[in-house]
């Protein structure tokens, strides 16, 4: 179970990251953050992301149409 | 800025309300990747730094590869309409509806993400100075600088773009 979840259902590059930026801002180290994202774009993103800031990609999924990521604070 | 930060500076002259998006996404997304930013506005890119951003506006004219959904196809603009008052406006309506109903962030949304991230934004003097436009009506953040300024941000920087 995640610590946080953050949902960005229905918006556009670069509303996830950003927001994702956000939340991760406010979580202690190893710490988890659940993103929900409807933009496809966001996989290779959210990978580029954590490649970035050194945060961790636990796992990224897709269901329906809907992307769920765990990232882990670093 | 620690030794081993990434540094991007990208040089804004665009002040058109689509031509606004790259320079404030590639900043915005830059500065949450924890690049060191800096925005160097210069003459009609400036207009992106006015406390008020009601007024950008796309221009219809001389852009073929413009194609906006609409009814069900794809409209472009002839030049010959472009050319009417009052289209450039409406055109801009539909784009600002467009944005909304995609969930793409709009333009002040963006630039507020800026702010906060501490992108350093640098507005040039000599653009302000031509165009007669009054510090005041600018944003609080803006800090104003010159051709030095910018380059002595580009010469310790990774990434320079000109946009």
């Amino acid at each position: 179970m995640a610590t946080q979840t953050l949902d960005t259902k229905g918006m556009n590059c670069p509303l996830p990251i950003l927001k994702t930026k956000k939340a991760i801002k406010g979580l202690n180290s190893g710490e988890t953050l659940e993103v929900l994202s409807t933009d496809p774009g966001s996989v290779k993103d959210m990978e580029a992301f954590c490649k970035s800031t050194g945060n961790t990609l636990v796992s990224s999924t897709e269901n329906g149409g809907v992307y769920t990521y765990v990232i882990e604070k670093a | 800025m620690s030794d081993n930060q990434k540094k991007m500076t990208i040089i804004v002259t665009k002040g058109t309300l689509d031509w606004a998006y790259p320079p404030f996404i590639l900043a915005s997304t830059a500065a949450s990747l924890d690049v060191d930013v800096t925005l160097f506005f210069t003459f009609y890119g400036l207009q992106l730094l006015k406390k008020d951003l009601s007024h950008l506006q796309i221009s219809t004219l001389g852009n073929p590869a413009m194609e906006m959904p609409m009814m069900g196809m794809h409209m472009t603009m002839p030049n010959l309409i472009s050319a009417i008052p009052g289209v450039d406006a409406m055109a801009s309506n539909m784009m600002r509806n467009l944005i909304k109903k995609k969930g793409v962030a709009s333009i002040p949304e963006l630039r507020d993400i800026c702010v906060e991230s501490d992108v350093k934004i640098v507005g040039c003097q000599m653009t302000l100075d031509l165009f007669e436009w009054s510090k005041d009506s600018m944003i609080p953040e803006m800090e104003l600088g010159g051709a030095a300024t910018y380059m002595a941000e580009a010469l310790e920087s990774d990434i320079n773009l000109y946009i």
